[in-house]
């Protein structure tokens, strides 16, 4: 860390250290009286007409803890960087220490992770330390986002159901925590107007049999006709190859009510998936994968 | 005349000089040598001077009282690096001015938290921080949905050159323009989003 721009500051930061040194011996020296036999002497100054001082010497223990303490420092200076530029007898430094400290965490962990790096992700799903493993990743790097308990909240999606914006195989869940996934809803608003936005909310209301009003619906239809189906498709049924949800179903990321649509389709939703590769590495996507995984499939079992 | 203990008490301006030089002997052996090192005082690449939104964002950080719970300090310690990202380096914050390394955490840090949630997550999250972690104990921060005020752009980046941080006149001229229609919201996430991308995350 010391890269100073001038060899001048190593000389300075050395002399000031030593000098500093030098005093604190110099004070320790000249003040190792004994005490003499006899009555104390008393300084000779005097506060508030008959205030005086003894003229104690230092406390032996106290004089003792002082040397410690320089010895401290010197055998510090020897051991550990602090005399400018110098590195130490031990060679130590910050960085070399934290990066020990990974090398062993590296050769604990590493083996466990690589066992199930070579196992199909379903397979590491229903191991349960994996699970555990997957379920302490999800909590630190994953809950902010998708819940303690995977349920998502309004935008974010329920990663514990088997509904899938953008596939539930193995393969897929793993390509969206590696580069994280771009969801993007046009705002329709300025197409369609106001009406036209009320007309397409009842429409896609009714994909799900949700309460509507009918005449809007009908109306509403065409106008998803020739909007719509790009992404959703004809039926409603959404496309998973773009993120576009499936509309007929009962699960809404961002609110099924008239209100939310509205605001859906006039201004458009954008959201993102961060990229975790570089992040957490394909060790920890690879169990991250697994748990997100297990928690479709314990819902399988529910059903 | 011996320089010792009568003496010294006795005389105020005597007591007051020998005070200082000893109490400046920390700071002139620990800090001033940091002005004169190559890894305190040159940017770390690929970090730039904030542009005027993220400056803007900035400085709500700093009025909203953020560092009081939020540091932006990773530790060279496994267990941080393993949640935040790269620990930090000094010449990351080289055009923080003030620096916001802090130090305490009743909120996470966040140094690194650029890119790790999306806009749409940091929207909801300062409006209300129980809308996406039903856990949190983070302040509600309703307010920030307004326009951004900040008719002292061009001093606040003015007084900034002062202090090191090279802009140019140019873009001193056009911060104006650039703030013009941000929202608080806006410029805060915007800063937050810039945090700590320079060093790239590799675990």
């Amino acid at each position: 860390m010391s890269d100073f721009v001038s060899d001048t500051w190593h000389y300075y930061v050395v002399g000031l250290v030593v000098l500093s040194l030098a005093f604190c011996l110099w004070i320790l020296v000249s003040n190792m009286t004994k005490r003499e036999k006899g009555p104390v002497t008393l300084h000779d100054h005097i506060w508030d007409e008959t205030l005086q001082e003894y003229n104690h010497p230092l406390p032996r223990w106290w004089l003792y803890l002082f040397w410690l303490t320089l010895g401290f420092a010197v055998a510090y200076l020897v051991l550990y960087p602090g005399l400018g530029t110098r590195q130490g007898q031990l060679g130590w430094s910050g960085k070399s220490q934290y990066e020990a400290e990974v090398k062993a965490a590296e050769a604990q962990f590493k083996p466990i992770y690589a066992k199930y790096a070579k196992q199909d992700l379903a397979a590491v799903a229903a191991d349960p330390e994996a699970q555990a493993m997957g379920q302490r990743l999800f909590l630190t790097y994953c809950a902010q986002c998708h819940g303690a308990d995977a349920h998502g909240a309004k935008g974010f999606p329920n990663l514990a159901d088997n509904d899938w914006l953008y596939g539930g195989d193995p393969a897929t869940i793993k390509t969206t925590i590696t580069g994280g996934r771009n969801g993007a809803m046009p705002a329709w608003g300025a197409v369609l107007g106001a009406d036209g936005v009320k007309d397409a909310a009842n429409y896609v209301r009714s994909l799900s049999g949700l309460a509507n009003d009918s005449i809007r619906a009908q109306r509403g239809k065409e106008l998803y006709a020739q909007n719509c189906i790009a992404c959703h498709g004809l039926e409603g049924k959404g496309n998973q190859a773009l993120g576009a949800p499936n509309l007929t179903d009962r699960i809404w990321l961002w609110g099924s009510s008239e209100t939310s649509l509205i605001e859906t389709i006039s201004k458009g939703r954008q959201n993102q998936m961060p990229v975790f590769k570089d992040f957490l590495g394909e060790d920890k996507i690879h169990i991250l994968s697994a748990y997100v995984l297990s928690l479709s499939k314990s819902q399988d079992k529910q059903q | 005349m011996k320089l010792n203990h009568d003496v010294i008490e006795k005389s105020v301006p005597l007591l007051i000089v020998l005070t200082l030089l000893v109490v400046s002997v920390g700071g002139l052996v620990e800090i001033v040598p940091l002005f004169f090192q190559k890894s305190t005082t040159t940017p770390v690449e690929g970090v730039k001077p904030y542009d005027p939104v993220r400056l803007v964002g900035r400085d709500i950080y700093i009025r909203e009282g953020c560092y009081n719970c939020h540091s932006q300090m990773i530790r060279p310690f496994r267990a941080e690096t393993e949640r935040y990202g790269h620990y930090s380096v000094a010449g990351e914050s080289v055009y923080d001015h003030p620096f916001q390394w802090g130090s305490k955490r009743t909120g996470p840090d966040l140094a690194r938290v650029g890119g790790r949630y999306s806009d749409v997550w940091h929207r909801a999250h300062l409006l209300n921080p129980r809308d996406v972690v039903p856990e949190s104990n983070m302040p509600a921060f309703a307010w920030l949905d307004r326009p951004v005020k900040a008719d002292d752009i061009q001093a606040r980046m003015k007084a900034l050159r002062v202090v090191g941080v090279p802009y140019t006149d140019a873009e001193i001229a056009a911060s104006p323009e650039q703030i013009k229609g941000k929202t608080e919201l806006d410029a805060l996430i915007a800063y937050l989003q810039g945090l700590g991308t320079a060093i790239k995350n590799n675990n």
